[in-house]
């Protein structure tokens, strides 16, 4: 044991203490910090070189004259100014982006508004939906004036109807839970996803490291392979999940000081008030899980390449499994029931990824996450045991060894 | 009966990397285990360092089994250079000295001493692949050395140290053999062997060809070399009968020869064509050993 407390402790701490890992921390926080208050930061800018778009002109060309006051009451956003400018002088100011837009508006015959909007921006989606919406409500009043409707006839018009939908599927959430559950589950299974690859791919990094500097004859001349492997694999795992702690920590500052008042924030489309605390918990149980997994077989596949640049060939295989799973689940995002995602949640290279999905979005009853936890627990013990086999010879093993044909040569290595 | 190997062999598949391999180290021996590459000397120091097992035979450390227990008591010098090379050396050797069940501070002020006595106090917070070949070397002999160990298991020790840290290294040894430690060790470098070890073995092919006292390797060996030196040609010597080999020089010639007889008809045939400024008869060197009983393309 005091073996295997001493490999734990260097395996966690002469990651923990290089420059990098520290200066991928703080890069992180600061990103996290930024992407928090992204908005608050794009409107200070804004405001700074005056290019706020809250001073959006709109010039029209009424032909009917009697347009241009009705329109300009119902757009709030919008300053209306009416021109009597030739169009094509207008148009030639437009395209020197010297006004914003232009709107031509004409009445004809059958009392239908004609309209035409020109501008040069081309991102340009939310004014011409109002404008739509305006010069259609003018129109219907218009219309209604004409056949000598009240207010209140033109408002029975178009009462809308009472409808109502209710989802008798067990396991379906409201739309609106979904919604919220969606951004907290993206989120999380985008941080299991990238810890599992990024930890795992660094413990068969190691390994191959050790084997290729020999300093693995002196290490296992005094701890027994197995151990090496499991303390090396939870000390990057503690790694992983001190690095993700602090992020946590740097989020959930960054959003509580990143006040909400910026209306199209982050915190529009995830606030504290929907965090959900059992999908938390169920997303630290799968990070730990598919981490314990992976690591398990990152550190098999590691002991058996013998230069560490061989290891991103070696361990290729493993990073398609998590890509497959994290693809798969995020298909499932959109619409948690489809059937193959059920099937992928009782596999245990997916599960991570794939039940936490599920568990996240749909209400489960309580024995399929467990199953799938119960599947996982099963591999990774099957895993380590036979990764402890391949470890103990493989770690031995030098020479040109590529491919996953070797497990074979190094489990009889082990043997002897 | 410190360290013994009782008719060890080990196989992978169909090849036989050590075929019935007997040896006995007595407490406080030095003993030479030498071999050409490939021989089966590094297969041999993993068997008894417990990293692989043997298909037969029995190796035993005071009477017992070798395992992770009794890794404290061993020190390993493995051939190929074994460090962290981004790790600082100090930070480096306490964690190999806890590996080996020292307590930190003990291993601190073992490796203090022993940087001060490989004259190199001046690298205990470089990064190990900052440091020359020689440097790593030694760095890689305190982590054998550092804890103390009743057991030294040495491949090549001495491979990239220059002459003056050879001398410096071969005292640190010697010393380790006074207190009472049992050390193995593995060299292509004869002379090295000849002056350190009092037992020796010569592996070729996995298997046991030479093994003893250097005296008696040496004599049993049979044949001598007669040295000698004289202002005109030797040559003619060649022919005598009983003469092996023959290396001449500008100084004069080294024959090798079968038993003593043909030193004196050496030396008469010498004294019949001049006179001669000096003649030795001499044991054969282990080099000479070596060459002979390993094949000359492994000298």
């Amino acid at each position: 044991m005091r073996e295997f407390g001493i490999i734990f402790k260097q395996a966690f701490l002469s990651k923990a203490k290089t420059k990098s890992f520290v200066i991928t921390t703080a890069i992180m926080i600061a990103a996290i910090f930024l992407f928090a208050n992204i908005s608050k930061i794009i409107d200070t800018v804004q405001t700074l070189t005056g290019s706020g778009d809250s001073e959006q002109v709109l010039y029209v060309k009424d032909d009917s004259g009697e347009l241009v006051d009705r329109l300009s009451a119902q757009l709030s956003d919008v300053k209306v100014e009416l021109t009597n400018e030739p169009k094509e002088t207008i148009l030639d100011k437009v395209k020197s982006e010297e006004i914003d837009s232009l709107l031509t508006v004409s009445v004809n015959q059958q009392g239908i508004i004609n309209a035409e909007y020109t501008t040069m921006s081309l991102m340009d989606f939310a004014i011409p939906m109002q404008i739509q919406e305006a010069l259609q409500s003018i129109q219907t009043e218009m219309k209604a004036d004409e056949l000598s409707l009240t207010g209140e006839q033109v408002q029975t018009l178009f009462t809308p109807i009472e409808f109502e939908q209710t989802n008798v599927s067990p396991s379906a959430k409201s739309e609106d839970e979904l919604n919220q559950a969606r951004v907290l589950v993206y989120v999380l299974m985008f941080v299991i996803y990238l810890s599992v690859i990024m930890y795992s791919s660094m413990i068969a990094m190691d390994v191959a490291n050790e084997k290729s500097s020999r300093v693995m004859e002196i290490l296992i001349s005094s701890v027994s392979p197995v151990k090496h492997m499991f303390a090396k694999v939870l000390g990057i795992g503690l790694l992983g999940i001190v690095q993700i702690v602090i992020y946590g920590l740097a989020g959930f500052i960054a959003l509580k000081t990143s006040a909400t008042e910026v209306p199209g924030g982050f915190s529009d489309f995830f606030s504290f008030s929907d965090l959900n605390i059992g999908t938390l918990i169920y997303a630290a149980v799968f990070f730990l899980l598919g981490y314990f997994l992976y690591a398990t077989l990152a550190a098999l596949l590691g002991s058996l390449v013998s230069r560490a640049e061989d290891v991103q060939q070696m361990i290729m295989p493993m990073t398609l499994l998590i890509v497959a799973a994290f693809i798969i689940a995020a298909t499932g995002l959109g619409n948690p029931e489809i059937g193959y995602l059920q099937y992928a949640s009782y596999f245990p290279f997916f599960a991570p990824l794939v039940m936490f999905l599920r568990v996240g979005m749909l209400d489960l009853p309580m024995w399929e996450p467990l199953l799938s936890i119960a599947i996982m627990l099963v591999t990774i013990f099957v895993l380590g045991w036979f990764g402890a086999r391949v470890y103990k010879g493989g770690v031995l093993m030098y020479g040109p060894s590529r491919s996953l044909k070797d497990i074979k040569k190094a489990i009889q290595l082990g043997k002897e | 009966m410190a360290l013994q190997l009782e008719h060890v062999t080990k196989r992978f598949g169909e090849f036989t990397a050590v075929d019935d391999l007997t040896l006995t180290l007595e407490e406080g021996m030095m003993y030479g285990f030498l071999g050409a590459n490939g021989a089966g000397k590094t297969t041999t120091f993993r068997m008894i360092l417990g990293l692989l097992n043997a298909n037969e035979g029995r190796i035993t450390w005071n009477g017992k089994k070798i395992s992770y227990s009794t890794s404290p008591e061993i020190g390993y010098l493995p051939e190929e250079r074994g460090l962290y090379p981004k790790m600082k050396v100090e930070e480096q050797l306490v964690f190999l000295g806890e590996l080996r069940g020292m307590n930190k501070a003990d291993a601190k002020n073992s490796i203090s001493y022993w940087l001060d006595r490989f004259e190199v106090p001046q690298y205990t917070s470089k990064k190990v692949e900052e440091l020359s070949k020689g440097n790593q070397q030694k760095i890689q002999v305190i982590a054998a050395l550092m804890h103390d160990p009743k057991l030294l298991i040495l491949d090549e020790p001495f491979s990239g140290l220059d002459p003056v840290n050879v001398e410096m290294l071969k005292k640190a040894i010697l010393d380790f053999r006074n207190k009472g430690a049992t050390i193995l060790f593995s060299s292509h470098r004869m002379d090295h062997v000849e002056e350190l070890c009092e037992q020796l073995s010569i592996m070729h092919h996995g298997k046991q060809i030479v093994s003893g006292s250097l005296r008696e390797v040496k004599r049993s060996f049979g044949r001598q070399n007669v040295r000698i030196r004289s202002d005109y040609e030797l040559s003619a010597l060649d022919h005598i009968s009983g003469v092996l080999n023959a290396h001449h020089s500008v100084e004069g010639a080294v024959f090798q020869i079968e038993d003593e007889a043909v030193a004196a008809r050496l030396l008469n045939g010498a004294l019949e064509m001049g006179p001669i400024r000096h003649f030795e008869i001499e044991e054969p060197s282990l080099q000479d050993i070596f060459i002979a009983k390993v094949g000359k393309e492994h000298a």
